[in-house]
């Protein structure tokens, strides 16, 4: 039985200790935004976060994640409403859609390490997420906004706490 | 004449023989009614779980193959040149642990090497390292020990073979290998010096696994300590000025690696190391563990080396982008990058927590790529190295070749060391030391 935090609940498997972090969220637990690639941790589309890490599920045997919290797509804002999602509709980022959960969870990722980040932050972080629709110039204006809505974000809390 | 020196050869012989016989020969120490649990303050076994804690008594006697086993109650499989040995029970089960110790009997066992029936114990028993603690320390030890639930349990026999008596043989390894005595306070260090030295060569038994051992088995001293070992299959790193990662492991590195488990510059740990920090170091005061960083940083001599930090680390975030920022027509970059670049590319000044920094890595600076091999395969869990994070086990994902491709390339990009060889077979050796469970998509 493994046991760890799925989208801040608690949850037990029952399932052999090899199966990919990436079965187990599909198949047993019902969570199908996360996406099934390559399967060799390759395309980054089906990136978690595991501890606030961005973490391929496919390569992830889900003895690994005893005790520990993960984040999906469906988990990342409560109301679906992360900066990076907001960015994503706008910028209307997806052209076939399959890999944008994975790139999500990839950016969000890359905004706790470099809130600010330039062109070879997000070149050297989401280089591992493919994109077969090619829409990665759009992926990096989503990135630059929500950067900037998640700053200007925390310097107005930053103004109302103070 | 010559008679005369013949006779002076076999009496010099006989007496020899005799005094070989007498320090082989060993009483037995009478054996006890069980201790009464009560009779230890509650301070004593607190007392007793830091010095057992310090002294990783758990990790190798407790079962981990065949599903795990009680806690203490032996049967721990080492593997070790000469043959699978197992260890000893030793919950206060009379029976089949040590119920029936005097702590008397324990002492003897961690300063000499013996057991309580009068048998030499073999030297996977680090009484090399233990012959060094305070008998006050073996005496709270013992009172923890006793007040752990006895388990009834036999471990498997020892693929050991001792082809002349036990006695005979394991006497004359210490003979020639094992020097019994306290730690002796050093007067040209400070009190936390010596603590650090205390604990690092007697309880922590540090170099049993990072310093290389002769063909007996034998810690290779004077002369290389803490040049590095191998463990399970595990390079322990050397501890020393010999460690060869570009910047130097100062007392604050050592001290957070030691008690989370990761250092901010040189990484998580993994393999053997891992429960070091999590399941020991972690529960022990502060300040041991402080001491002991102190002693490595000095051992190293990191305050003269630290010089060059600055440089090195400018140097490390260059090397952390190549390949992954702008266009590159590698075909190893392309794969270090799909598989590597998003969760350990780094930007100056410094790594981000949770971003290991390769350039900076053990891994990549060893003799040999079995460590950078043995992460790749397995991963780590998120028990293991940073708490709570993992790293993906990528044994189904790359083949042998594209294992030795990434460790070449990483090699070349991020090192100033010349290239290893035959990286391919190395890779498949890695792999079959490498137990299940890791994962099955394919």
């Amino acid at each position: 039985m493994i046991k760890f935090k799925l989208n801040g609940r608690d949850v037990s498997l029952d399932v052999p200790e090899d199966t990919p972090l990436l079965w187990a969220l599909r198949d047993d637990l019902g969570l199908t935004g996360t996406k099934f690639g390559c399967g060799v941790g390759q395309c980054g589309a089906c990136t978690v976060h595991v501890g606030g890490r961005a973490t391929r599920s496919c390569v992830t045997p889900i003895s690994a994640i005893e005790g520990a919290d993960v984040t999906t797509i469906e988990g990342l804002d409560p109301e679906g409403r992360h900066p990076l999602q907001e960015a994503w509709q706008e910028i209307q980022v997806p052209q076939c859609g399959y890999c944008q959960s994975g790139q999500i969870m990839q950016a969000a990722s890359l905004l706790r390490d470099y809130p600010d980040p330039t062109d070879e932050d997000i070149d050297g972080v989401m280089g591992g997420s493919l994109c077969r629709c090619m829409t990665y110039i759009r992926i990096r204006k989503a990135i630059k906004e929500a950067a900037a809505a998640m700053k200007s974000a925390k310097t107005e809390g930053d103004h109302s706490n103070g | 004449m010559i008679k005369r020196i013949l006779t002076g050869v076999a009496g010099v012989g006989i007496v020899a023989g005799m005094g070989f016989l007498w320090y082989a020969w060993w009483p037995a120490i009478p054996k006890i009614a069980p201790v009464q649990p009560g009779q230890f303050s509650a301070e004593k076994i607190e007392r007793g779980r830091i010095v057992a804690a310090e002294s990783y008594c758990v990790e190798c006697h407790t079962r981990q193959d065949n599903g795990g086993g009680p806690m203490l109650a032996g049967d721990y499989k080492m593997e070790t040149p000469f043959g699978d040995i197992f260890s000893s029970n030793i919950t206060p089960d009379p029976e089949t642990g040590i119920g029936n110790w005097s702590e008397a009997a324990l002492r003897r066992a961690l300063q000499y090497g013996v057991s309580r029936d009068g048998s030499h114990l073999l030297p996977a028993f680090v009484y090399d390292h233990f012959t060094k603690m305070s008998d006050e320390d073996i005496s709270d030890l013992y009172a923890w020990i006793m007040t752990r639930p006895a388990v009834h349990m036999t471990r498997r026999p020892n693929g050991f073979p001792l082809s002349i008596s036990p006695r005979i043989t394991l006497a004359s390894w210490k003979l020639m290998f094992f020097t019994p005595g306290r730690y002796k306070p050093d007067p040209n260090h400070n009190a936390e010096w010596n603590r650090g030295a205390y604990l690092a060569e007697g309880a922590a038994h540090c170099g049993a696994c990072h310093t290389p051992r002769n063909l007996a088995g034998a810690e290779k001293l004077p002369g290389q300590e803490y040049d590095g070992g191998v463990v399970d299959g595990w390079i322990a790193p050397p501890l020393n000025q010999n460690n060869p990662t570009p910047v130097v492991w100062t007392e604050d590195e050592l001290y957070q690696y030691l008690r989370n488990g990761v250092a901010p510059l040189h990484g998580p740990a993994g393999g053997p190391m891992s429960p070091v920090a999590h399941d020991f170091l972690a529960t022990v005061p502060e300040s041991d563990v402080h001491a002991i960083a102190y002693y490595f940083a000095d051992k190293a001599h990191a305050a003269e080396r630290v010089s060059g930090d600055k440089a090195a680390l400018e140097h490390a975030m260059a090397d952390s982008k190549k390949d992954l920022v702008g266009f590159s027509t590698d075909p190893d970059a392309r794969l270090y990058q799909g598989a590597c670049g998003a969760c350990h590319y780094n930007a100056a000044p410094a790594p981000v927590l949770g971003r290991p920094e390769l350039a900076l890595n053990n891994a990549l600076w060893l003799k040999e790529p079995t460590n950078l091999y043995l992460v790749m395969l397995r991963g780590l869990t998120a028990k293991e190295g940073q708490s709570g994070v993992a790293m993906p086990s990528f044994y189904n994902a790359l083949n042998d070749k594209d294992m030795a491709r990434i460790a070449a390339y990483l090699r070349r990009t991020r090192t100033t060391l010349p290239p290893w060889t035959d990286l391919e077979k190395k890779a498949a050796d890695a792999r079959k030391l490498v137990e299940p469970p890791v994962n099955s998509s394919h």
